[in-house]
């Protein structure tokens, strides 16, 4: 089973703080991998302004490096900042890594006229196009992310020994959310694009267990044709493009994803102020009702993390924290590791109707249940 | 050797051993009470006295050299029309177990002058492929053990409904909602639906038990199972009962029975299930229905309101429509107007190579609510022989197709594609469900199914019976003579209903539950089918096992 930890703080802190936590949990996973994403990024050596992208991957080759420096340039990105892991090459199992690529861009001065949305996608095709030039090269240039503000690491191995390998424990980069998942999904074959937390357009999840209704939600969602909805090396890949679709496609608020993934019962639904409105949306999104046992931890651009179990709540996650630092994990334990110092009297299990809501303000807990009143204009 | 006058010998002339079924009789258990006489519906067994030379040795001169005994015994007819039918009704009746018919070992003369009068070979049922069909042998391999808590199909709450109806692009359908605008009815029910039997095809008891047994599904079990009538109405006080909403009436080419659905429209106390079109049918492609003339009976002529027994053929197709484009504009629309645009209305097609093209079309009409495609395999209460035999299109690679094609569209959940045609014809009703479910349909039709578990019909991919098409059900199931359908008790044919929907019921729990789903139909769940046929496991997109 996939062990998952992620922290949200006011203050930056380390990764390898929620390294830590991973390590404390370390019975959960086998060593197939770690995937790391931070947002609200602060560099020891740089001084980082968070509009511009980041881009984070793996180039395996000097070629691919080069290929890569020439569609980042042909696009018009400048290089501002090329973040130089202190990499411990013996401590990596993998011997093909030629470069662990996190640099911060200018954006491209043509874009100024664009929307913010326009510039969203714009990012979006060039990551994919990075993507698909690695991937018709033998797989030698893998990117995980393009966006402002996001650093994405993946890598095979055990989570602490990667932090080492990679340096993350200098502290030369910080940030205010760390999302940390420790174990690839191993159903569909090792891939560095399996291991978890899957990105789209600022959006992000990260989930153990596993999701057998993945094959009907990945054609569907395949069929929306739209660019950023592909790969699927992971059964999980498909939680975070959910929430992109809700959030961002049909633009409706956070707490509609749960009626989405795991909608409420017939029975319930007679009940439920909006039961109508939500019968339809079940109708509607029914292709994308998850299945199996299932935690999701996601975040948001705007820094909000959201915690979210499946339908008959299976597997297990607790948050915990304290205003201005929360944690959630798998494993109490992990939460333990991360915020030792908090009231863990006033640490949360959510049950199958709730979503977990850590505002950017980190202040308090949001707990939202399926059968309240839905945040959305009257009319619905 | 004799000449030949003194033998029957025609073309046609046959003898009991050239028949599908031959009687095998024991005299020695014979109590010559005549029942199976009297109870065969094709008259084939004469209780006749025959006479049998019992040849001695005589010395005496005076003495003739043979005696003869008589004796009273069953002669099977070798008669074209009376040969038997191997329904096995002279052995239901017979006291001492000493009469009953045995399929003919070999390859039976009978087919080859089954065309007197040069009128093709016609009979009801089915299309008599025995063994394991194409569907019986998809199996479930996706299983989830170590990676997943498995599911407890008896514990567990599982999501099995599925639904019937047009259902918007999230997008839309949010824009819709929040404008206050038309969103298209969507009816969630069992993903197994009573097929199209029509209200003359079945007998009035046959149809009151599937009515009264879907009742006690929907009202007591909450197995919110619907059934479609086929063509030709539905009995006036089902038509104003609050049983309707249960009921998906058939339009088809010959329009039987419309004109009282009509009438009844505005005193109806809710609306259908749904309005099915019926373009064609699978076990008779390009043919209408045909309701013979002995079939047609009072009721049956006042529902379709027509005179009383005479034929009923309907047109092969309906004879206004004159394109697709047309026929979904005119019917799709006029029927979903009649109701105020509340009841989902969708199509009923032959399984074809052509049905990617009515999906298509269907798919850029917003009030197209469905398409049902019926298989080869598909049963029906009269056909010829070849129509049932040889024309159409195996269902599983058809829904198959039309799903993919879907899923490339991303419309899979905007128009339900619902599979019928050989579901359940080998009793494995629920695997072959579901694997039509994991290939991508939303649900599927059975009617040979129902009548066998429902009701004990005797037909099988044998050719037993199958006479559905001459009125002469022995089980009373599709018959208008009341000798004959007051045999079949209504309220028995209920509980077997409610039986065989309850064991569906648990046998898609025991499916999903190694699947770990739970939550929702697992439509389209391809990664979970597997079979032992690489060249099939290639035209379905699945993957070969062995």
């Amino acid at each position: 089973m996939c062990r998952l930890a992620m922290k949200t703080a006011s203050e930056p802190f380390s990764p390898f703080s929620v390294l830590t936590a991973m390590e404390a949990m370390q019975e959960g996973y086998d060593g197939s991998g770690l995937g790391l994403l931070l947002r609200g990024l602060k560099f020891a050596d740089y001084k980082y302004n968070a509009q511009d992208p980041i881009l984070s991957g793996i180039a395996h080759s000097e070629a691919a490096l080069v290929r890569l420096d020439h569609i980042m340039d042909k696009a018009g990105f400048t290089l501002n900042y090329d973040h130089e892991f202190e990499v411990k090459k013996e401590m990596i199992e993998a011997q093909d890594r030629h470069k662990y690529i996190l640099r911060v861009y200018k954006k491209p001065v043509t874009w100024n006229k664009l929307s913010a949305s326009e510039i969203e996608h714009e990012l979006m095709l060039i990551r994919l196009a990075l993507r698909a030039n690695g991937e018709a090269h033998g797989n030698d240039l893998t990117a995980f992310s393009l966006w402002p503000d996001v650093a994405t690491i993946k890598e095979v191995g055990w989570p602490l020994e990667i932090g080492l390998a990679l340096g993350l424990d200098s502290g030369r980069i910080t940030s205010r959310i760390c999302m940390a998942q420790g174990r690839q999904n191993t159903n569909y074959g090792i891939n560095l694009y399996a291991c978890h937390p899957f990105f789209l357009q600022g959006v992000a999840t990260m989930t153990n267990g596993e999701n057998t209704a993945f094959i009907p939600i990945k054609d569907w969602l395949t069929g929306r044709a739209f660019p950023g909805y592909i790969g699927y090396q992971s059964d999980s890949e498909v939680f975070a493009h959910i929430l992109h679709y809700v959030t961002r496609q049909l633009k409706l608020p956070l707490e509609a994803y749960k009626h989405v993934i795991t909608p409420l019962k017939n029975d319930e639904l007679a009940v439920h102020p909006q039961g109508d409105f939500l019968r339809g949306l079940r109708d509607a999104c029914r292709r994308l009702i998850i299945d199996g046992p299932n935690a999701v931890i996601g975040t948001l651009p705007d820094e909000t993390a959201m915690l979210v179990m499946d339908a008959k709540k299976m597997r297990p996650a607790t948050v915990g924290g304290k205003p201005g630092e929360w944690a959630i994990a798998s494993e109490m334990c992990g939460v333990d590791a991360m915020i030792p110092d908090r009231d863990r009297s006033k640490d949360f299990q959510p049950m199958r109707e709730h979503t977990v809501i850590i505002p950017p303000d980190r202040q308090e807990l949001q707990i939202w249940s399926q059968f309240d009143q839905l945040p959305i204009p009257q009319a619905a | 050797m004799v000449s030949v006058r003194s033998i029957a010998n025609t073309p046609s002339s046959l003898t009991p051993n050239d028949l599908p079924w031959i009687i095998e009789h024991r005299e020695d258990r014979c109590t010559l009470c005549g029942q199976c006489a009297a109870v065969c519906p094709v008259g084939t067994l004469n209780l006749t006295y025959m006479r049998k030379r019992m040849p001695h040795l005589v010395l005496s001169a005076t003495e003739r050299g043979s005696s003869y005994k008589t004796f009273v015994g069953i002669r099977q007819s070798t008669e074209i029309g009376k040969r038997c039918i191997g329904c096995g009704s002279c052995s239901l009746v017979c006291p001492n177990e000493a009469i009953q018919p045995l399929q003919n070992p070999g390859r039976d003369r009978f087919r080859f002058v089954n065309n007197q009068q040069g009128e093709p070979a016609k009979r009801g049922g089915r299309r008599n492929v025995p063994g394991a069909s194409l569907l019986d042998r998809l199996i479930f391999d996706r299983i989830s053990m170590l990676t997943d808590p498995a599911l407890d199909a008896g514990r567990h709450e599982f999501s099995c409904n599925t639904l019937l109806g047009r259902v918007l692009p999230p997008e839309e359908y949010v824009r819709r909602k929040l404008a206050g605008e038309w969103i298209p009815p969507v009816r969630e029910i069992f993903p197994f639906v009573i097929g199209s039997m029509s209200f003359g095809a079945l007998s009035p008891n046959m149809w009151l038990g599937l009515l009264q047994g879907v009742a006690y599904c929907n009202e007591v079990l909450g197995i919110p199972v619907v059934m479609a009538t086929g063509e030709g109405g539905c009995p006036p006080w089902v038509l104003r009962s609050p049983f309707l909403k249960y009921i998906i009436l058939q339009i088809a080419s010959g329009y039987f029975g419309w004109d009282e659905i009509i009438r009844a429209i505005p005193e109806m106390q809710c609306d259908p299930a749904a309005i099915e079109i019926k373009y064609g049918q699978g076990a008779k492609p390009g043919d209408g229905g045909l309701l013979m003339w002995f079939k047609v009976s009072k009721l049956i002529a006042r529902l379709r309101g027509v005179p009383e027994g005479v034929d009923l053929p309907s047109p092969p197709v309906h004879q206004t429509l004159y394109s697709i484009e047309e026929s979904v504009m005119k019917m799709i629309q006029t029927m979903s107007m009649a109701w105020n645009f509340r009841v989902p209305v969708y199509p009923k097609i032959s399984g074809s190579t052509s049905a990617k093209s009515v999906l298509n079309n269907l798919v850029r009409n917003p009030y197209a609510g469905a398409l049902l495609i019926d298989g080869i395999d598909g049963g029906t209460g009269a056909a010829y022989n070849i129509s049932m035999d040889a024309t159409g299109h195996p269902i599983a690679a058809n829904v198959r197709e039309c799903y993919l094609d879907l899923c490339a569209q991303g419309k899979q959940n905007e128009i339900p594609i619902f599979a019928a045609g050989g579901v359940g014809k080998n009793g494995n009703v629920t695997q072959n469900g579901m694997a039509l479910i994991m290939l991508g349909a939303s649900g599927v039709h059975m009617g040979k199914f129902m009548m066998q578990s429902a009701a004990g019909c005797l037909g099988t991919e044998s050719n037993r019976c199958n006479v559905c098409n001459i009125g002469l059900c022995p089980k009373g199931i599709t018959s208008q003579n009341p000798k004959l359908y007051r045999r079949l008790d209504p309220d028995q044919v209920a509980q077997r209903v409610v039986e065989t929907f309850m064991s569906i019921r648990t046998e898609i729990k025991k499916v999903m539950a190694p699947l770990g789903r739970s939550q929702s139909l697992p439509i389209g769940m391809s990664d979970a089918l597997g079979i032992d046929d690489k060249d099939v496991a290639e035209r379905l997109n699945i993957r070969y096992v062995c």
